[in-house]
């Protein structure tokens, strides 16, 4: 017996981050209006002090994908932290089609560990059980990867609970900027300064191992690209021509960056070799060219360019430069994000003098506006397809927002302070 | 007068100022995820100081466009003529800055504003301005002049500033 119950399109819970460095709140605002029905019994944490609920990161997550509904734990009958504990009939009762339960331990070296089982209440079965390990100051990476474990177990997807954004923040005070690389968990907690400055920061582009970013910054006085390591602040100006040096983008094999130039008289894409330093340029063309987005497969490279007369999305095939124009519906399509799938590529749409988000299906060509508000930039694939992350105003300030490909599910990351901006979502990091 | 760039650019001051947060390493093979240690450190930039002192003081040194579009108005040609006349008298350089309203996308703008910047100096030059003595740079919709999504905000943003 299926249990799924109807549930009503606006699923509005204020999820705050729990987190007391948190920049970014989250709101989920829409849900899928099948979810899957859920019970977290609190997991048993057998004495130990832990920093961080556990329990409510993985509910958080699991709430924030949209596709789950959680029992609350003040319906619940029991704890049970063990499958032995669980009587199935109980939770059937209460509606649940799945129910997770684990119980915390300390290893001998200090490191927490959980162990977790799925149950599948239907079937009373146990759908896996499974270990995770972590120190103890890195709580909230292993309550994701709980969340991981079970979103792949339910869903046949990858989870991407474990994975992070770089975003650009920017305060301002009168004719004062203070412009802000950050990095955070994909929930918007704990929140890290990569870069601080008063001039401009622009288009972070993540390297595929997840351990670098590309990007612009005016420091110099100019536009000029940088990389930079995570984990070691180490930074490289990689660019100083003169007009544009924007729009790194990494590509799949982590080799080479994809970038814009104007020094050879306007803006054209280029290669840039990061062992060699060598540019190799690809288009050739008075007008536009910019915003270059790699396909997966590393062979053909998306990008913007108005030599049709209007922005729209073209394809240029590496092999013999070719180029093949993509979108046709609209007068303004930018700034293409594709999936892993290579298939659904999102976009900024122009219909009727907004911009909004869209997704257009490369295959059967259909194109679904997935926003309703103003002003929607920057989209950003997470690495397992399912959801986009975009900016947005709310209020006259820039905020994210996340949207599933299928425009079923929404959440905000509105941040509490200035305007926040230029979403990239990480590749898996592990 | 003179258009000053002073650009002390010091760079790559590396301090550590953020706590751990690291991307966890699963112990693949098993059914068990092991998470390590690693941690996000941040750069430090002490960023460029850009005086400008204002060119000539009596001839507009702002020029709009419209939306998507770098062609001149025939009220920015005529200011952009006298701005020829006295250039042709000094030996100054001029540094123009291109700008474009918050629509649309920041890269395709950062294009846009070069190309606005592009076309107030291809007029220049065609007046007997030297193109050595005439610098281009784009921020796109980095910096807006007006504060507002609305249709005046918008128009005083899509600007090429003469300095």
């Amino acid at each position: 017996m299926t249990f799924v119950r109807q549930f009503s399109l606006l699923l509005i819970a204020l999820l705050i981050v729990n987190n007391a460095h948190a920049e970014l709140v989250i709101r989920v605002t829409e849900g899928n209006d099948q979810p899957t029905v859920i019970a977290l019994s609190p997991f048993d944490l057998n004495g130990l002090k832990i920093e961080g609920d556990i329990t409510d990161i993985v509910e958080s997550d699991l709430r924030r994908s949209g596709l789950f509904r959680l029992i609350p734990q003040q319906d619940m009958l029991a704890f049970p932290s063990n499958s032995a504990d669980v009587y199935y009939r109980d939770w059937r009762l209460l509606g649940a089609e799945y129910l997770v339960v684990g119980s915390m331990s300390n290893l001998p070296d200090g490191r927490y560990e959980l162990e977790f089982s799925l149950l599948s209440i239907n079937s009373q079965k146990i759908q896996f059980t499974h270990k995770v390990r972590s120190p103890a100051s890195k709580i909230r990476d292993l309550a994701h990867s709980v969340s991981d474990k079970i979103y792949q177990s339910i869903t046949g997807i990858r989870g991407a609970f474990s994975t992070r954004l770089a975003y650009v923040s920017v305060i301002r005070e009168g004719d004062d900027f203070t412009y802000r690389l950050q990095v955070a968990d994909a929930d918007g907690a704990r929140e890290s300064l990569m870069l601080e400055s008063k001039q401009p920061i622009m288009s972070p582009s993540w390297s595929p191992d997840g351990k670098e970013l590309a990007y612009v910054s005016f420091e110099t006085g100019r536009p000029a690209i940088f990389k930079q390591n995570l984990a070691t602040a180490e930074r490289q100006q990689l660019t100083d021509f003169k007009g544009l040096n924007g729009a790194p983008s990494w590509s799949p094999d982590g080799s080479t960056l994809a970038m814009v130039l104007s020094k050879d008289g306007n803006p054209e894409l280029y290669i840039f070799d990061l062992a060699s330093r060598k540019l190799t340029r690809l288009t050739r063309h008075f007008a536009i060219d910019t915003e270059p987005a790699w396909m997966p497969d590393g062979k053909h490279i998306l990008f913007t360019s108005d030599r049709g007369g209007t922005p729209q999305i073209y394809k240029l095939k590496l092999a013999d430069r070719s180029v093949e124009r993509i979108t046709f519906q609209g007068n303004y399509n930018a700034r293409a994000s594709i999936a892993p799938d290579g298939r659904t590529m999102a976009i900024v749409h122009r219909s009727s003098s907004v911009f909004h988000i869209a997704a257009l299906d490369l295959k059967t060509k259909r194109l679904i506006e997935l926003t309703e508000t103003t002003l929607d930039e920057s989209p950003s694939v997470a690495p397992n397809g399912a959801m986009l992350m975009y900016a947005t105003k709310y209020k006259d300030r820039g905020i994210l927002a996340a949207v599933s490909v299928d425009a079923g599910v929404k959440y905000n990351l509105p941040a509490k302070l200035g305007d926040v901006r230029e979403p990239a979502w990480s590749p898996f990091l592990r | 007068m003179k258009t000053r760039i002073n650009l002390y650019a010091s760079l790559l001051a590396v301090t550590i100022l953020t706590g751990c947060s690291s991307s966890p390493v699963y112990d693949s093979g098993s059914d068990t995820t092991e998470i390590d240690n690693a941690g996000v450190k941040t750069a430090e930039v002490e960023s460029a100081d850009i005086e400008v002192v204002p060119v000539v003081a009596d001839i507009a040194t702002v020029f709009y466009f419209d939306f998507d579009k770098a062609i001149l108005t025939d009220e920015s040609r005529a200011d952009l003529l006298e701005h020829a006349v006295v250039l042709a008298g000094n030996s100054r350089s001029v540094r123009l800055e291109g700008h474009a309203d918050e629509r649309g996308t920041r890269e395709y703008n950062m294009a846009l504003g070069e190309r606005r910047a592009t076309s107030v100096k291809e007029f220049l030059v065609m007046q007997g301005v030297a193109s050595e003595r005439i610098e281009v740079i784009s921020f796109g919709e980095e910096r807006a002049a007006a504060y507002g999504s609305d249709d005046e905000a918008w128009r005083l943003n899509r600007r090429v500033e003469l300095k």
